[in-house]
């Protein structure tokens, strides 16, 4: 906002509410860097962390919605005020489900045991530091109410699908071989995916943002690689 | 300003226009171009453009001194009673321009009715209120006057209230209903346009909604201005929105566009409560 609002009060709530959720988000970050430790490092702690943490920004997120309605009701908020306020209450929403995923990537990890990744890993590695670098960006994007790196956030989701595909054929290559990996590697399947719907929801935040701060939403379509709805459920060649 | 001798209007060229296309697809009632509007050597209005689309509801906001009820006033041209007021430019309807000097004012003000902040009965009955207005424009029957008094008070929804004391004094009705009294007896003349001056500031939270109801019902048949500084009011009344500041109008569009993202920034700040 360009001008501070006449009524003092109702400045700070605002103010409060963008705190609430730059806080919200760092508590996602956190668990979402947590549940990728628990998958890369084989880190049994950090996974019971993940999942522990999910608790509480479930009861976050209430508290995020109680304040917008609140905010709703008391404040009666116009144009660039009212955008914000329902920004809130979408991302925090998006947020709440990125939590989600990062739980059970954490639950899952811990199934895996001693599972050998094999060349899964660095893609794994590559596709959750991507993940977790964009939800750091959008959550800047969010408390310095920037348009521009939530668009950048937007664009950069694509490289994340990417990776997904990789992997998705690489783990059915796996399946293939030999029947007792089809376990962890459907486990691993869904870690893998649930890295990427974390992307998602960073990518959801964007077009928030963008709406919030210019008034215009984002129209064109987001560039998207996930491929694997696709892939064929036969082997080649068959 | 000399355009005060076209008889057409204008259409409103302009960035305005291109990034609003369905406002040129409606057509205006009223139709204001270049106008400016003087107290003396103040300078009110300054080349104000704006459409009043027919059968549609225009809200004016601003701060207090921005022009928005001086340009009300201009419509019905109730400034020809204080020397030293004088408006230029267009303000057409159907081929006439409100502020021409040479314009009949009581057939202006018959096709033109208004509404003010405070409700204003005659000291007459509830009956006579409506009446007196008619009789100088038309020769009715008692019939037929019964008829029209029956008609206006119906449509300003204060009929089932009042119809058995049409011969009750004015005086004795609630705030809410002397208003829709005030409204009944505006469109008794048939006007075709109706201007409404902060029509509610007065009246408590449930009348102001029986009159925000009315509102929506009359621009079924009536053009429709109404001036507010309650936001929330034009926000539920108004289909557009016009912003004015020290004598400019800054901004409009619909009232959605204008309550969710207004395009200027000076807009932004008013409707947000960010104003020094």
């Amino acid at each position: 906002m360009p001008q501070e609002h006449i009524v003092k009060s109702y400045e700070q709530e605002l103010n409060r509410l963008r705190d609430l959720i730059v806080e919200m988000g760092g508590m996602v970050e956190s668990q979402v860097a947590l549940a990728c430790a628990a998958i890369l490092n084989r880190d049994r702690t950090a996974a019971s962390q993940a999942m522990e943490a999910d608790p509480k920004v479930d009861a976050r997120e209430q508290e995020i919605e109680q304040f917008v309605i609140r905010l709703l009701a008391l404040r009666q908020p116009m144009a660039g005020d009212l955008r914000h306020i329902v920004a809130a209450l979408k991302s925090t929403g998006d947020l709440e489900r990125i939590g989600d995923y990062a739980a059970n990537v954490a639950k899952r990890s811990l199934v895996l045991q001693e599972f050998s990744l094999r060349s899964a890993a660095s893609g794994l590695a590559h596709m959750a530091s991507l993940v977790q670098e964009n939800l750091k960006r959008i959550i800047d994007a969010v408390g310095a109410d920037d348009p521009e790196k939530a668009m950048q956030v937007w664009r950069s989701d694509e490289a994340i699908d990417e990776i997904y595909n990789a992997l998705f054929r690489e783990l059915i290559t796996y399946m293939m071989e030999d029947p007792r990996n089809i376990t962890p590697c459907t486990h691993l399947l869904f870690i893998a995916k649930n890295l990427e719907r974390i992307g998602d929801h960073a990518t959801n935040i964007a077009e928030t943002v963008h709406y919030a701060v210019t008034g215009i939403p984002i129209t064109e379509a987001r560039p998207k690689s996930d491929l694997s709805s696709f892939a064929n459920v036969r082997p080649a060649g068959e | 300003m000399n355009e005060a001798t076209t008889s057409q209007a204008e259409p409103i060229t302009g960035p305005t226009l291109e990034t609003r296309p369905e406002i040129a697809a409606t057509q205006a009632k009223i139709a204001i171009r270049n106008l400016d509007f003087f107290y003396g050597d103040n300078r009110a209005l300054k080349s104000i453009n704006l459409d009043f689309p027919e059968r549609q509801v225009t809200g004016m906001i601003g701060p207090s001194g921005c022009g928005k009820s001086t340009l009300l006033r201009c419509l019905n041209r109730m400034y020809d009673l204080y020397p030293g007021q004088r408006a230029t430019g267009e303000a057409m309807m159907e081929g006439i321009n409100i502020v021409d000097p040479k314009v009949d004012l009581n057939a202006l003000r018959s096709r033109i009715g208004m509404v003010f902040q405070k409700p204003t009965p005659f000291p007459m009955s509830i009956y006579d209120n409506i009446a007196f207005g008619v009789k100088l424009h038309e020769k009715l029957t008692k019939a037929q006057m019964d008829e029209r008094v029956e008609w206006s008070l119906s449509r300003a929804a204060l009929w089932d209230e009042v119809k058995d004391r049409l011969a009750s004094p004015a005086s004795g009705l609630s705030g809410g209903q002397q208003q829709r009294l005030c409204i009944a007896r505006s469109i008794a003349v048939r006007p075709e346009v109706i201007l409404f001056d902060e029509p509610t500031s007065a009246l408590d939270p449930i009348s102001t909604l029986k009159v925000e109801e009315l509102i929506d019902e009359l621009k079924q048949d009536f053009t429709i201005a109404i001036v507010t500084h309650n936001m929330q009011q034009a926000a539920r009344c108004a289909d557009r929105v016009a912003f004015f500041y020290l004598g400019e109008m800054v901004e409009v569009g619909t009232a959605a566009q204008m309550f969710t993202a207004p395009r200027e920034l000076r807009t932004q700040q008013y409707i947000t409560g960010r104003f020094s």
